[in-house]
C-alpha cells in the first residue's frame, strides 16, 4: 500500500515548522474551497446524460471533491448548466442563480449553454451568459466526461487563486450590476 | 371561458377556497418545478394536494422547446440527422436510422442486406442503452443507487462501440442515405462480442436486485396502473402500452430493415402499473440481446451502403481525382439532387414507442414540412390522470417508469 | 392488407358523398381530403364502424401553405391506424387562411388534446370545442404563431452574425 501514487494536492507556499504552517489566508481558503466544490447540476438535455456518466464510477467526479451533489441552491457552490436553455427556462435559471449564496461559480457545459449551440432559433437562449455571469465554458456537443472534468479543474484553479475580498470588490459588483442582479 | 384556460394557480385557488368553506380543510398547491432532482428532464407539474395525496395535476411542458420542426424546414436532409440525435438522446441511433429510413422511403432507395443487418444491430444496442437508463434510474428513485452504478458501466461499453462505428458517444449522427458512412472496423465487432459476453451476467444481477425485492415490489406494484383501453385512447405505444397488455410493436406490425428475418418475442404485461413497465423493459433487453446475436451470426457480406451516387457522398480521394465524383459531390452539397414531391410517413419502434416522421417534400433540398411523431409527447398527456389519488413519492416513481425524455417531449 | 382501400372509399363516399374527395394511395397509406365541416363526423365514422375500426390516432399535424388560395392556406392532417387489420389512413382537411377553424376531436381520441394544442401554438389553428386551447410548447406570452412560413427561424437578438456568410447581403462577396 505504500506504493500508491495518488496525486495529492500540493500545499500552498508558506513557512512550516514543528506543528505549524503559516501561509496566506486566501491560499488556505482557496484550497479548501477548490477541493470541495458541491455542484448543482442544472441538467436539461443531452449534456445531462454525459454528466451522469461523469458522476458514475468510470469518470467519477467525486474524487475532485464533488461527492455531494446538491439540488438545493443554498447549499451548492457551483452551478453546472448542462444542456439547452430555452427562453421559457431562462427566468428559472436566473432565479436559481439568485438563490445561490456567495461564493458561487458557474460552469456552462455544452455548446447549447455556451452559445445556443446548433439551435439558432426563436425559442432558444443564445448562451446563458445573457442572463447570468459564467466562469468556465466547456464546449462540446456533448463534451466528453474528460472535458467536463477539465472544466471543473479549471474552475478549481480559478477558485484557488481568488482573493478573499473578491466578492466585495467594485469590479465584481459592476459585473453583477450589468446583469441586473 | 373555460376554467381550464386559467393558470393552474388561479384554478386551484378557487378549489381551495371552496373546500375551505365546505369543511374547513386546507388543500395546498405544490410546484413540482422544472428543476427538481427527481424529475429526469425539465417538466413542471403544479399539484393540488390534500396532505400527501395528489388531487389534481397540471403539467407544463416546453421548457426545452428547440423548434426542431422549424429548423428542419431550413436544412437539407443530411443535416436534419443531427437534430434527430437530440430528440431521444438516450438512444440516438434509433432516431438516426428512423430518419434515414424515412428519406430512403421518399427517394425509393433499396438498402443492401448487410447495411440493414448492421442497422438492426445498432438499433437494438441503442434500445438496450435506453432501457438501461430507464430501469436503473427507476431504481435510484426508489432508493436503490447500486444498480445504477453497476449498469452505467455497461453504458460506457456501449458508448465505446458507438465510438468505433461513428466516432461519437452520445449524439451519434450515424449512418447516411443508403447505409453507413464507413465499414465497421474489426475492433467494433470485437467490442460488440465482448459486450455480448459480459453484459448478460450483469443484467441478470441487476434483475436479481430488483425483481423479487420486497421494498421495490411494495413501491411499484399497483402504482400508476393504466388499463389497456385507456392506454390506447391516450396514444400510448411502446413498452408502456405493452405493459398494459396490448402487444403492438412496430417491428412486428410493419417490419422495416429486415426485422422479419429475426425471431423475437414481444413481452407483454398485465396491469400497466410501474412494476409491469419495469419488467417489460427488462424482458425487452433480453430480446434485444438475442436479436443482436442472431444478426451477428447471420450477417451477410456485401456493401455497407446502397449504390446511389446521387445522394451518397463519394469517397474524398475520388473527388480529387475523378471528374464524375467531383460533380456528384458538388451536386449533393449544393442540393441539386432529384427529390420527388410526395408525402411520406415512416414509423419505427423507438425506445419509447412508435417514433414516426411525417415528411412533406416539395422537390427542394429541404423538407416542406417535417412533423415528428414523438411518443413521449403523446403519452405524457396521461400523466395527470395516472397520478390522481396517489402520493407524491409515487408520482415520482410513475414519472420515472414512463421514461419521459425531455428532448423528445418538447422537440 | 385485409381491409381494402376500395372498401374504405366505397363506405365513405356512400355516407358522405361530396365531402370526401381526392382519394389516393400515397406510398401504402390511403389518403383522402375531407371538407372541414365534416371532419369530426368522418373521423367518428371511421372509428365507430365495425369493419373500418380505426381506433388509434397516430398523429395530428398542422401545415401552412401560404401560396395556396385563401380558402386553403392551412391544413390539418389526421393519421389513423387500425391495429387489427394493420391499416393506416390519412385524412387531410384545408382551412381558411385568415380564420382557420375546425372542430376538435378530443371527444373521440383523448390523445388529440395536446396535439391540437401544438397545432394551435404553432399555426394558430383554432379547434372549436377544445377544453384547453392554450399554448403548450412556446412561452405563454408569445403573440405570434412561429411555425407559419413568414415567421423567421433565427433568434433576432444575436449581434455577432456576419450577413455576408449567410448569403443575406444584396451583393455577396
Amino acid at each position: 500500500m505504500s506504493e500508491t501514487k495518488t496525486n495529492m494536492v500540493a500545499p500552498p507556499e508558506g513557512v512550516s515548522g514543528e506543528g505549524f504552517f503559516a501561509t496566506k489566508l486566501s491560499d488556505v481558503v482557496g484550497l479548501a474551497r477548490a477541493n470541495s466544490l458541491w455542484p448543482l447540476p442544472f441538467a436539461t438535455s443531452c449534456c445531462g446524460i454525459e454528466f451522469m456518466a461523469t458522476m458514475a464510477s468510470h469518470y467519477d467526479l467525486a474524487r475532485f471533491g464533488s461527492e455531494r451533489v446538491s439540488f438545493s441552491p443554498r447549499q451548492a457552490d457551483m452551478l453546472m448548466v448542462m444542456g439547452t436553455i430555452s427562453k421559457k427556462m431562462a427566468p428559472i435559471l436566473r432565479q436559481v442563480y439568485e438563490q445561490m449564496s456567495e461564493p458561487r461559480w458557474v460552469i456552462s457545459v455544452g455548446a447549447c449553454a455556451c452559445s445556443g449551440g446548433v439551435f439558432d432559433t426563436y425559442s432558444v437562449l443564445q448562451g446563458i451568459d445573457k442572463v447570468i455571469p459564467v466562469d468556465v465554458y466547456v464546449p462540446g456537443c456533448p463534451p466528453r466526461p474528460e472535458q467536463i472534468v477539465q472544466g471543473v479543474m479549471q474552475l478549481q484553479e480559478l477558485v484557488k487563486n481568488e482573493s478573499v475580498r473578491r466578492r466585495n470588490s467594485p469590479e465584481y459588483k459592476e459585473l453583477l450590476a450589468s446583469y441586473n442582479l | 371561458m373555460s376554467d381550464l384556460l386559467l393558470s393552474p394557480e388561479q384554478r386551484y385557488a378557487k378549489i381551495i377556497e371552496e373546500k375551505r368553506n365546505e369543511d374547513g380543510s386546507e388543500l395546498n398547491v405544490l410546484n413540482l418545478g422544472p428543476t427538481h432532482p427527481a424529475t429526469h428532464g425539465i417538466f413542471q407539474n403544479i399539484l393540488l394536494m390534500d396532505g400527501e395525496r395528489i388531487l389534481e395535476a397540471e403539467p407544463t411542458v416546453g421548457y426545452i422547446h428547440r423548434a426542431f420542426e422549424k429548423i428542419a424546414e431550413n436544412r437539407p436532409f443530411y443535416q436534419i440527422n443531427v437534430l434527430t440525435d437530440r430528440m431521444n438522446y438516450c438512444s440516438s441511433p434509433i432516431n438516426n436510422m428512423a430518419w434515414w429510413m424515412t428519406v430512403e422511403k421518399l427517394l425509393n432507395i433499396e438498402v443492401p442486406k448487410r447495411a440493414q443487418y448492421l442497422r438492426v444491430i445498432v438499433m437494438e444496442l441503442a434500445r438496450i442503452a435506453d432501457h438501461l437508463i430507464c430501469n436503473s434510474i427507476l431504481g435510484v428513485d426508489t432508493g436503490a443507487y447500486t444498480g445504477f452504478l453497476y449498469v452505467f458501466q455497461f453504458r460506457e461499453k456501449i458508448y465505446e462501440i458507438y465510438e468505433e462505428i461513428c466516432g461519437a458517444r452520445l449524439t451519434t449522427n450515424m449512418g447516411r442515405i443508403g447505409g453507413f458512412e464507413r465499414e465497421w472496423s474489426d475492433e467494433a465487432f470485437k467490442k460488440l462480442n465482448t459486450f455480448l459476453e459480459e453484459f448478460p451476467i450483469a443484467w441478470k444481477e441487476f434483475e436479481n436486485l430488483f425483481e423479487r425485492n420486497r421494498i421495490f415490489i411494495d413501491r411499484t406494484v399497483n402504482v400508476g396502473p393504466i388499463s389497456a383501453e385507456k392506454a390506447m385512447q391516450y396514444g400510448f405505444t411502446g413498452p408502456n402500452l405493452r405493459a398494459a397488455g396490448i402487444d403492438y410493436d412496430v417491428r412486428k406490425a410493419a417490419p422495416y430493415s429486415s426485422y422479419e428475418d429475426f425471431e423475437f418475442d414481444v413481452p407483454v404485461g398485465k396491469s400497466g402499473d410501474t412494476y409491469d413497465r419495469f419488467c417489460v423493459r427488462n424482458a425487452e433487453v433480453w430480446e434485444s440481446i438475442s436479436i443482436i446475436k442472431q444478426a451477428l451470426a447471420k450477417l451477410p457480406d456485401g456493401p455497407y451502403h446502397a449504390d446511389v451516387p446521387d445522394y451518397y457522398l463519394p469517397p474524398k480521394e475520388d473527388v480529387y481525382h475523378n471528374m464524375e465524383s467531383l460533380i456528384y459531390h458538388f451536386k449533393i452539397v449544393m442540393g441539386e439532387v432529384p427529390v420527388p414531391v410526395e408525402e411520406i410517413y415512416h414509423a419505427v419502434e423507438g425506445g419509447n414507442g412508435e417514433l414516426g416522421f411525417y415528411l412533406i417534400s416539395d422537390g427542394s433540398r429541404t423538407p416542406y414540412r417535417l412533423k415528428m411523431r414523438r411518443p413521449c409527447y403523446i403519452y405524457y398527456q396521461a400523466y395527470p390522470e395516472m397520478i390522481k389519488g396517489s402520493m407524491l413519492s409515487d408520482a415520482i416513481v410513475i414519472l420515472s417508469s414512463l421514461n419521459v425524455i425531455a428532448g423528445e417531449l418538447d422537440a | 392488407m385485409a381491409l381494402e382501400n376500395t372498401l374504405i372509399q366505397e363506405k365513405l363516399t356512400q355516407k358522405f358523398g361530396n365531402s370526401v374527395t381526392n382519394f389516393a394511395t400515397m406510398r401504402d397509406i390511403f389518403t383522402l381530403e375531407v371538407n372541414k365541416d365534416k371532419v369530426h363526423e368522418v373521423i367518428q365514422f371511421l372509428k365507430d364502424d365495425e369493419e373500418l375500426n380505426f381506433h388509434f390516432l397516430t398523429d395530428l399535424a398542422g401545415i401552412h401553405y401560404p401560396d395556396n388560395n385563401v380558402d386553403e392556406q392551412f391544413a390539418v392532417t389526421y393519421q389513423l391506424h387500425n391495429w387489427i387489420e394493420n391499416t393506416r389512413i390519412r385524412i387531410k382537411t384545408f382551412l381558411n387562411g385568415e380564420n382557420p377553424e375546425v372542430q376538435t376531436i378530443t371527444d373521440l381520441f383523448l390523445c388529440s388534446n395536446w396535439m391540437e394544442r401544438e397545432a394551435w401554438d404553432f399555426y394558430g389553428i383554432k379547434f372549436t370545442g377544445h377544453p384547453q386551447l392554450k399554448r403548450i410548447l412556446n412561452m405563454d406570452e408569445m403573440v405570434s404563431h412561429p411555425m407559419r412560413k413568414e415567421f423567421p427561424m433565427e433568434d433576432g437578438g444575436r449581434t455577432d452574425k456576419d450577413d455576408r456568410f449567410f448569403g443575406r447581403t444584396p451583393v455577396n462577396c
